[in-house]
């Protein structure tokens, strides 16, 4: 990264809110966890912070991630303004 | 009438049935997913459903069109009911037509189990006691646990839940 640039146009975290649902949502009492990653995260990285972070009951069971609205893998990388939801083994039916 | 829905009112069986009514095709299957009164050995009185929408709406898009490449170009209608629901009162209802009747339950079944299986819909128990659960169908309940131990390792049973129609 070039050291002029200016510090606004130099993405060194990843700002997200996570969107949480059912379990999720009823556990934290709450539908949206703000998280702030380094630059270049992974969706395991989230999945680190969420443990270290204290959360690893909603990583309990079949944990999958959502990136803007399509289950991701592991290793998508997290963008600013991506929509990013933890979506806990589904039931519908 | 849009095809694949969310819906906060009762299954519109009938309309479902329109929708993929072509004159072409000799056979339309419907399923209907009711609440049914008991789960796992406990009393049901309600279930509650709940979805992250904008996803789920994608995913049965997706579902549809997967069924129609797969089956012929069968025709697909689906509505997924969200609130709460009380025995008896249909949970999801889905329509496959095609000129045939293989197609049609092919269809059918494919999108049954993919909708089960990866559209980010969630179900809460309302128990006859007054506690409530929301559903996780990947868990080993106590039952199948129990079950496991006696029979010395056995595999953990998959369990059906209620609102499937199984």
């Amino acid at each position: 990264m070039s050291p002029d640039l200016a510090p606004e146009l130099a993405p060194r975290m990843v700002r997200l809110d996570l969107l949480l649902f059912a379990a999720h949502a009823e556990r934290l009492g709450r539908t949206e966890l703000p998280v702030e990653l380094p630059a270049g995260a992974t969706v395991l990285d989230l999945r680190h912070w969420l443990r270290d972070a204290g959360h690893e009951a909603l990583l309990a069971g079949q944990l999958r991630v959502a990136v803007n609205q399509a289950m991701a893998d592991d290793g998508c990388v997290l963008r600013s303004g991506d929509e990013v939801a933890l979506i806990p083994p589904v039931a519908g039916g | 009438m849009r095809t694949l829905h969310l819906v906060r009112r009762p299954i519109a069986a009938d309309r479902l049935l329109e929708a993929v009514a072509r004159d072409g095709h000799g056979a339309s299957t419907l399923f209907l997913g009711v609440v049914r009164d008991h789960n796992d050995g406990r009393a049901v009185q309600g279930i509650e459903y709940a979805a992250y929408e904008p996803m789920a709406e994608r995913e049965l898009a997706a579902i549809a069109a997967e069924a129609g490449a797969r089956f012929g170009g069968v025709q697909v209608a689906l509505e997924h009911r969200l609130g709460v629901l009380v025995v008896g009162d249909a949970s999801v209802g889905i329509a496959v037509s095609h000129a045939h009747r293989a197609p049609a339950l092919d269809g059918l079944r494919y999108v049954v189990e993919e909708l089960k299986r990866r559209v980010p819909i969630w179900k809460r128990e309302h128990y006859a006691d007054g506690t409530r659960e929301w559903v996780d169908p990947t868990a080993t309940t106590p039952a199948a646990t129990a079950a496991t131990m006696a029979a010395a390792g056995a595999p953990a049973r998959s369990h059906a839940s209620p609102g499937d129609g199984s």
